[in-house]
């Protein structure tokens, strides 16, 4: 009789103000609806990708016969087959094979350091922060490494019309990738590569520097002495975020 | 200075621990799984699905296990599922676009 009272009570003042209705503290729930509006921001970005890819031409022939050219959208394992120190080796998909790998591992020590968060130990929130950390480098330097190939193209120029200074060129030797126009593919191939994975890598930096600001406050003893390691939860849903917009943007751009 | 703080540390959970790397090798395979398929199937629509089938597995993994999402309120799991609804209509809606500006452009 008295249980279904006191339940009827904390119903009752479930909503009127004093309680946690969610069981959550006021910082965990508002990085839940961050994240809430960065899933869209990146929904959006992924969505548009999608319809203006829909819209280009696809490339219908065999993959064996594949050639760059502005007319179609590019296979995208043509595009992206190169690795650090391998001029010329024609490795599809491994080098961003290995950048989802290091985040994923990253997002596994991470939530390694919210586990250790929960049983107080500092020495081994500050080991997994480290390991998230170092992760997070590692995926950033890639993705420069990247940009960079991206940009600079490779040994064989694509014929292509591309609207230079204010007229159209045809016939026009396209080495490499800008804004306006690319050896791969329309020019909104490569407008979105920079933006998505722009975004995206601007995402993991912000989140390198969280990390970093949260493993000094470990460091020099913060949240032992606020007796709860909450901060890193939360630094660890932004991180994880960062790897589920990761898994999205590698199945979107790289895979379909 | 935070040595003086008399802290109790806890021993590892280890069967939480465990929990979380099974999670972390099932995203493994799967993205294991998706390099395979790139590379055997052909490109097409099922494909497609298949991928974005996959994709939306890992991400259930991600947000309920390493997110903590599946623990959390019942009400919580809503506030955040309810409004990525919306972003279904949002694929419907623009692939359609694109497609009629395929029509308009060739």
């Amino acid at each position: 009789m008295s249980t279904v009272t006191a339940d009827q009570e904390s119903t009752e003042n479930l909503w009127g103000g004093g309680v946690s209705p969610m069981k959550s503290s006021y910082g965990k729930l508002m990085i839940w609806f961050f994240l809430l509006s960065d899933a869209f921001t990146f929904a959006t970005l992924l969505v548009s990708y999608g319809m203006i890819r829909f819209s280009h031409a696809a490339y219908s022939g065999s993959v064996s016969d594949f050639a760059f050219s502005t007319e179609y959208w590019p296979v995208p394992e043509k595009v992206f087959a190169s690795i650090p120190f391998f001029h010329g080796l024609n490795a599809p998909l491994v080098f961003v094979g290995l950048m989802t790998l290091i985040l994923i591992l990253s997002s596994v020590t991470m939530v390694l350091a919210v586990e250790a968060g929960h049983r107080m130990d500092r020495k081994d929130v500050e080991k997994w922060m480290l390991w998230t950390i170092l992760g997070g480098v590692i995926f950033i330097s890639c993705q420069a490494w990247e940009w960079t190939h991206f940009i600079v193209g490779t040994d064989t120029a694509t014929i292509g019309d591309v609207f230079l200074n204010g007229k159209w060129v045809e016939g026009y030797e396209i080495m490499g990738a800008n804004l306006s126009f690319n050896q791969y593919g329309p020019p909104d191939f490569a407008a979105f590569f920079f933006f998505i994975t722009g975004f995206h890598g601007f995402h993991v930096f912000s989140g390198i520097v969280f990390n970093i600001l949260i493993f000094y406050n470990t460091g020099v003893g913060v949240y032992d002495r606020r007796g709860h390691y909450e901060m890193v939860e939360k630094v660890g849903l932004y991180w994880h975020f960062v790897d589920l917009v990761w898994v999205f943007v590698f199945t979107f751009f790289y895979l379909v | 200075m935070a040595d003086q703080i008399p802290i109790t540390v806890l021993p590892i959970n280890k069967k939480k621990v465990k929990q979380l790397v099974t999670v972390a090798v099932y995203l493994l395979i799967i993205t294991s799984l998706e390099f395979v398929i790139a590379f055997t199937m052909e490109s097409g629509p099922l494909r497609t699905s298949i991928f974005i089938g996959l994709t939306i597995f890992k991400a259930y993994y991600i947000v309920s296990e390493f997110m903590h999402l599946k623990y959390e309120v019942k009400m919580l799991i809503w506030a955040v599922m309810i409004p990525l609804m919306f972003i279904v209509w949002l694929i419907i809606a623009l692939i359609y676009e694109g497609g009629a500006v395929y029509e308009v452009r060739y």
